[in-house]
């Protein structure tokens, strides 16, 4: 385009120019389009073609040549999923889980990320660098030790078990996120506070943690889906439904043969644990865009 | 974890919150120090015992031939662990196995992950929705996605394959002049991805690049938001054109976030478990270091080689660690 522009300006070759422009701008504007459906399609079909396989019927799944619509709607497979007692224990297992590990993150991690915010004390920078390391901190590295520790505890298939070591990959997170929030904070909110008396811890529950919502909100999404979606731990620290969470019991349904793949039920029981997910991952858009980018751009 | 939230650097704190607390000697100042303390003890002891006490342990447990259902005494045995690994082919081929999977993945997602955040940075009618529907993929549990697409990939009624070998020739068919050579360029016969030797990896890491790639735009996406409007007005004057405005002006100033996504997503790619596990369990053919110190720990119940393995994982993340730090301080000065 730049050559065409810089051409001689003779009294015809404006129009030539013109519409040469305009043709390469609608080639342009076509292939742009053409990435914008490619992504589209990309990103949704694969969620959509597991909605499908949830309520086709079995015929239709393994029909050849591929259906792209359900022949009729069929509820067996979800049916089957909601009668299946592993699975439910399984999915009551990984609410309780997940909501604990979010529990817990918050309260101690608001806590620390109150005074590496907005306290000075020795021993803070240690501490800070302490918690940046623990964010990349590979799980599997003390895998070992800690199957150890939680049969030593005797902790071994148990939901605790989960909920404290998840401790590792969403509590150094928490306070690292919520710190920069409490520093962001104006100080004088909280100066007020103390000096109209009241204690330090005062103004952090009345005050400032209020104000910390949204940090709290984005956090605790965040550190609910990391736990939700967690796989390895829940594989190596569980062996019976009493503590199993649905990620390791999907991985597990299978049929006889592997040829022999129930994929109704388990594209069912995969909607069931994802579409929860995804609806809120949507609703709090920009929430989670904001704590997923926090710190890759610094500001 | 880092797939989910890359940390912000956390500076000293802002003068006006340090005023508080500067009060020298008083024992206000010392209480509130206390209250520090206090605040912090908590996430500070369980970060020690969910993390450091263990990660002592795992070194010191690769020096013995530790077991996890005997009691029988354990016995230092030195590098017998770390000699045994790198003799033995299942642990090379998992090392190789590892790297294939990193580069690639990490590779491939980043120029994807480049497209999308330079579509969706551009302003268009829809920008919105195209935005939300990559948090999607980002969404769903690995494990879910490596079984949907283990469905998908299936060699007789998945619908990559109905895809590929029936609906997308008949597709291309449609488009004038080139469209009978492009039809000629999609296979004749369904593939068996799942099965054949030489695709197992290729088809996990196409799985690892639809769920990692939404990560990877979203943080490029954040560094291109902040690059100033009016240097590309500018040099649209000088006569630059798009390809020329990216590669002279976009990339050098999305360096710093680039480096920051890339680093994030090579730590996360190198300790790969959950998809290839997932579609693949532990054949040695696309078997990870991370699947094998798991399988070595669990069904082969040695936990001192296990350790071992560990470390050697540990080790190098700590490498990359150390090359990232390094990176983002040279970018700082």
């Amino acid at each position: 385009m730049a050559t065409v522009a810089a051409a001689p300006p003779r009294p015809t070759g404006t129009l030539i120019t013109r519409r040469r422009f305009s043709l390469g701008r609608a080639i342009n504007r076509g292939l742009f389009w053409l990435l914008v459906i490619f992504i589209l399609v990309y990103t949704i079909f694969p969620f959509f073609w597991a909605l499908m396989a949830a309520i086709k019927p079995t015929g239709d799944i393994s029909a050849t040549p591929t259906r792209y619509l359900p022949s009729e709607v069929f509820w067996g497979n979800l049916r089957y999923v909601f009668e299946n007692g592993d699975f439910l224990r399984a999915l009551r297992n990984s609410f309780i889980a997940s909501f604990g590990t979010v529990a817990v993150a918050l309260v101690l991690g608001s806590f620390a990320a109150y005074a590496m915010g907005r306290m000075r004390f020795r021993g803070k920078t240690i501490i800070l660098y302490l918690i940046l390391s623990m964010t990349m901190f590979p799980p599997i590295a003390i895998l070992g030790s800690l199957f150890q520790m939680i049969r030593a505890a005797n902790l071994y298939n148990t939901i605790p078990a989960l909920i404290f070591t998840y401790m590792t990959f969403t509590l150094p997170f928490t306070v690292w996120v919520l710190a920069n929030f409490f520093k962001a904070m104006p100080g004088e909110l909280e100066e007020s506070a103390l000096v109209d008396g009241s204690t330090p811890f005062q103004a952090f529950y009345k005050i400032l943690l209020p104000l910390a919502m949204p940090g709290l909100v984005t956090t605790g999404l965040l550190a609910f889906i990391a736990a939700w979606n967690e796989f390895l731990f829940a594989l190596t620290f569980t062996n019976t439904y009493a503590a199993r969470t649905v990620q390791p019991a999907i991985a597990s349904f299978s049929g006889r043969t592997q040829f022999d793949e129930p994929w109704g039920a388990v594209m069912a029981a995969s909607v069931v644990v994802t579409v929860p997910l995804v609806l809120l991952v949507l609703i709090f858009q920009r929430k989670i865009l904001a704590g997923l980018t926090a710190g890759a751009v610094k500001g | 974890m880092s797939e989910q939230a890359v940390p912000a650097p956390l500076s000293q704190p802002a003068p006006r919150a340090a005023r508080v607390s500067e009060v020298p000697h008083s024992s206000w100042a010392k209480a509130r120090e206390r209250l520090a303390w206090t605040l912090v003890a908590p996430s500070v002891l369980i970060v020690s015992i969910v993390a450091l006490y263990p990660l002592s342990q795992s070194i010191r447990l690769s020096f013995t031939n530790g077991r996890l259902a005997s009691s029988r005494a354990v016995d230092y045995i030195g590098f017998t662990n770390y000699e045994y690994l790198f003799g033995n082919d299942q642990f090379v081929t998992s090392i190789w196995n590892t790297i294939r999977f990193t580069v690639s993945s990490v590779a491939i997602e980043t120029v994807l992950g480049m497209v999308v955040a330079l579509i969706i940075n551009s302003q268009f009618q829809g920008r919105g929705v195209v935005r939300a529907a990559i948090l999607i993929p980002w969404a769903i549990p690995t494990v879910v996605s490596s079984r949907l697409w283990s469905y998908m990939f299936n060699d007789t009624y998945g619908v990559i394959n109905d895809l590929l070998v029936n609906r997308l020739p008949q597709l291309v068919d449609w488009i004038p002049l080139i469209g009978g050579t492009l039809a000629g360029v999609f296979p004749e016969q369904k593939i068996a991805f799942l099965a054949r030797p030489e695709l197992q990896m290729p088809t996990a890491i196409a799985v690892d690049v639809w769920k990692t790639t939404p990560f990877m735009a979203l943080l490029l996406l954040a560094g291109l938001q902040i690059i100033p409007g009016d240097i590309y007005e500018a040099s649209t004057v000088d006569g630059a054109s798009k390809w020329q405005q990216f590669w002279q002006m976009t990339l050098p100033m999305l360096r710093p976030a680039l480096l920051v996504a890339l680093i994030f997503r090579t730590l996360d790619a190198f300790r790969v478990f959950d998809v290839i596990y997932v579609m693949f369990g532990g054949a040695t053919r696309t078997m990870t270091m991370a699947i094998f110190a798991q399988q070595t720990l669990v069904d082969g119940d040695r936990l001192g080689r296990a350790s071992a393995a560990s470390v050697i994982i540990f080790l190098c993340i700590a490498v990359l660690v150390f090359i990232y730090t390094r990176l983002v301080s040279v970018e700082d000065n």
